[in-house]
């Protein structure tokens, strides 16, 4: 089995507090993963420094066993509903078509394949209806599937959603469900931050478990142990966190200069 | 004040054309700025590069406005630079980093520009216009440059028109599939650096951020497109540029800045005030709507609830009775009645009795049903006792739709009996 994902001792700051210490696993291809934790846990922290959106104190991350740079057009970033402001005056179908935006076309206009691939994005998430309204007049699960739908229309090969399930609607959770379904079907891989861990027993196959630190990451039946969900939702490490503290106080590198992990 | 209107003299024709194209480009570019929510930033810079401007001068001892623009431009990134850096490295807020930023650029420009009128220097005379600016004063080459660079600006936005709009409403995805979010970042706040420089003359620094926001805060207000949002303030930006120079010769003793934030000031509060749904009268039209709605909705159920007592749904009421069953004013319920019997739904009769028509025991059943409705979803779907449900429903029974009414129905199974016992009324097909 191809690895999509590999993680390699990552270390991330935030504010220059570490959260996420040394996290190491692996995903294979073809799966749908759930990184689950509590809240805090650096759920997202992770996925962003995936993205490279965060930069990393110590360690790195290769997709499909390459840097990020060389694969980007293969992965697809779907970012938390709420990090942008839904009032900007554009239509669904606008937001969509930036899934279309490259690097490459740069001062080009999209080209009506673009458009086309687009609509059918759209279509796919049940939201054709929709696609000259403006982004506020929409319910928060409609959102999340114009979000869903922006990435589906970049036709990535690894997909990356942060928290898609947050506040949505009964329709919108099954239109998203089998959408992932027929994703997994067509050997994508899909990674979704997931906060709720009734459904992720349900919704995923593969799960990365987290609290600042990784508990463990593996098949769904092998991570959702007893034990492990103790560790993780235990609360945090007491003098994990005291430490953290410390960098954050003084300031202080988490990696001495020599022991820095090269990609 | 007619010499204006005709264009003849060629001079005027040269300073309304450039201040139209400033104030176009002002505007597109500011839209960018207020999307980002950056519009203090702008201000910020806005009275950052009179150091620049100032400093330029002394340097050069000339007022060829290429120098005066490279000095705003280098004094506008250096204040973005503090600004970011403040808020980066200190525990400083932004409105903190804007604000110091802000005073400190715009007290030392002042101290130059101070310095400047008493060294005694030739060709010192007009700098002072830069703080507010006077459209006439400006000379052709002034226009030309100032011009040639605000059709650079509109060039710039329209060739990165897409990759703005996305650096602006999501910068994380942008960055994520490998746009160079840096570089365009760098290039729109350049724009704004250089927009607000070409309006130093015409407008001057201490209002110029009203022609980079407002023009854009205005339009916001009428569209829901950012292409419709950009062309309005550009409109707006257009209308005060030309004011502006009019301003400038009707009046040649004003200061032009403040002239066109007089303009812009009522287009925005016009804006504010008339704009369909975001404007305040329109919400205030919606509110009143609403209440009305309410009101009606409202008598329509006492004549329900009456006639469900003893049965008799068209029977006459009167106010009394009426007023004795729900505290309405006297004056409000009798504004609703003429109301109802205007939309055929109360006839009024002889003896000053108001029933209920055919039409009107309809809508009154819906009202009914749907506050009956909601209070059964309350205490079934949310675990609400049945004594706390009403007050909820008595406002909610007047928003829901028919959508929502069939999914009630739906998810309800069609009840008979609301938490208190009483019967749901159906439309009459159903019922009989």
């Amino acid at each position: 089995m191809k690895t999509a994902i590999e993680v390699h001792n990552l270390t991330v700051s935030y504010h220059r507090r570490p959260v996420l210490w040394d996290i190491d696993f692996s995903i294979p291809e073809g799966k749908l993963v759930g990184v689950v934790g509590p809240n805090g846990s650096g759920k997202t922290t992770l996925l962003k420094s995936i993205m490279d959106l965060v930069s990393h104190d110590s360690g790195y991350v290769k997709l499909f066993e390459q840097p990020l740079e060389k694969v980007r057009s293969r992965i697809s970033y779907v970012p938390q509903r709420e990090s942008v402001d839904w009032d900007f005056p554009i239509s669904v179908e606008q937001v969509v078509r930036m899934g279309r935006y490259r690097k490459g076309n740069l001062l080009r206009r999209l080209t009506s394949h673009d458009k086309d691939l687009a609509r059918q994005a759209l279509q796919k998430v049940g939201m054709e209806a929709f696609a000259d309204r403006q982004i506020s007049q929409l319910s928060g699960g409609q959102q999340q599937r114009v979000f869903i739908a922006r990435s589906l229309a970049q036709e990535a090969d690894l997909y990356l959603m942060d928290e898609p399930f947050a506040g949505v609607d009964a329709a919108s959770e099954d239109a998203i469900l089998k959408l992932l379904q027929e994703m997994k079907q067509a050997g994508k891989t899909v990674v979704i931050v997931h906060h709720d861990l009734q459904t992720a027993r349900e919704f995923f196959d593969w799960i990365v478990l987290l609290n600042t630190r990784l508990i463990g990451a593996g098949p769904m039946e092998n991570i959702f142990t007893e034990e492990y969900l103790k560790q993780a939702y235990g609360g945090q490490l007491t003098i994990l966190s005291k430490v953290a503290d410390l960098v954050k106080e003084r300031d202080f590198p988490i990696r001495e200069k020599q022991y820095r992990d090269k990609l | 004040m007619m010499e204006f209107f005709t264009f003849t003299d060629p001079n005027v024709r040269m300073v309304t054309l450039g201040s139209i194209l400033l104030g176009a480009s002002a505007a597109i570019v500011g839209c960018f700025t207020f999307l980002r929510k950056r519009a203090l930033v702008g201000d910020a810079i806005a009275h950052s590069i009179l150091p620049g401007v100032c400093l330029a001068f002394i340097v050069t001892g000339s007022k060829n406005p290429w120098y005066l623009l490279i000095g705003a431009v280098i004094a506008g990134w250096i204040s973005l630079l503090v600004m970011d850096y403040m808020t980066n490295r200190s525990k400083l807020k932004t409105d903190t980093a804007i604000g110091a930023v802000l005073s400190v650029f715009f007290g030392l420009g002042i101290l130059l520009l101070t310095a400047i009128q008493h060294s005694g220097r030739a060709n010192q005379a007009g700098l002072d216009k830069f703080l507010f600016g006077k459209a006439a004063s400006m000379t052709q080459q002034d226009i030309i440059t100032f011009s040639s660079v605000a059709v650079v600006l509109l060039l710039i936005v329209l060739a990165f028109y897409k990759e703005f709009k996305l650096v602006s409403f999501d910068p994380d995805f942008a960055r994520a599939i490998g746009l160079p979010v840096r570089g365009l970042e760098f290039a729109l706040s350049t724009i704004t650096v250089l927009s607000v420089a070409t309006g130093i003359q015409a407008v001057g620094v201490v209002l110029m951020a009203a022609l980079l926001i407002t023009p854009a805060a205005a339009a916001r207000f009428w569209t829901e497109r950012i292409q419709v949002m950009l062309l309005l303030a550009a409109t707006f930006g257009i209308l005060s540029g030309f004011f502006g120079s009019f301003i400038s010769y009707v009046a040649p003793s004003m200061p032009t800045g403040p002239w066109i934030v007089m303009l812009l000031s009522v287009i925005a509060i016009i804006s504010v005030l008339f704009a369909p749904e975001r404007g305040i009268l329109a919400r205030n039209r919606l509110q009143r709507q609403n209440t009305r709605k309410m009101l009606l909705e409202n008598i329509l159920k006492t004549f329900y609830s009456i006639g469900e007592r003893n049965t008799a749904l068209d029977a006459p009421r009167t106010v009394t009775a009426l007023q004795q069953k729900r505290a309405f004013g006297r004056e409000e319920l009798l504004r609703g009645l003429q109301r109802l019997r205007k939309q055929g739904l109360l006839s009024h009769n002889d003896s000053d009795a108001w029933s209920l028509t055919a039409a009107g025991i309809e809508e009154s059943r819906r009202v009914v049903r749907l506050h009956r409705l909601w209070e059964l979803y309350l205490s079934e779907r949310m675990n609400i006792q049945a004594d706390h449900v009403h007050n909820t429903a008595e406002a909610i029974e007047h928003i829901l739709t028919p959508d929502v009414e069939e999914a009630l129905l739906e998810e309800l199974g069609h009840p008979e009996l609301d938490p208190h016992a009483s019967q749901i009324p159906y439309a009459s097909k159903k019922d009989t």
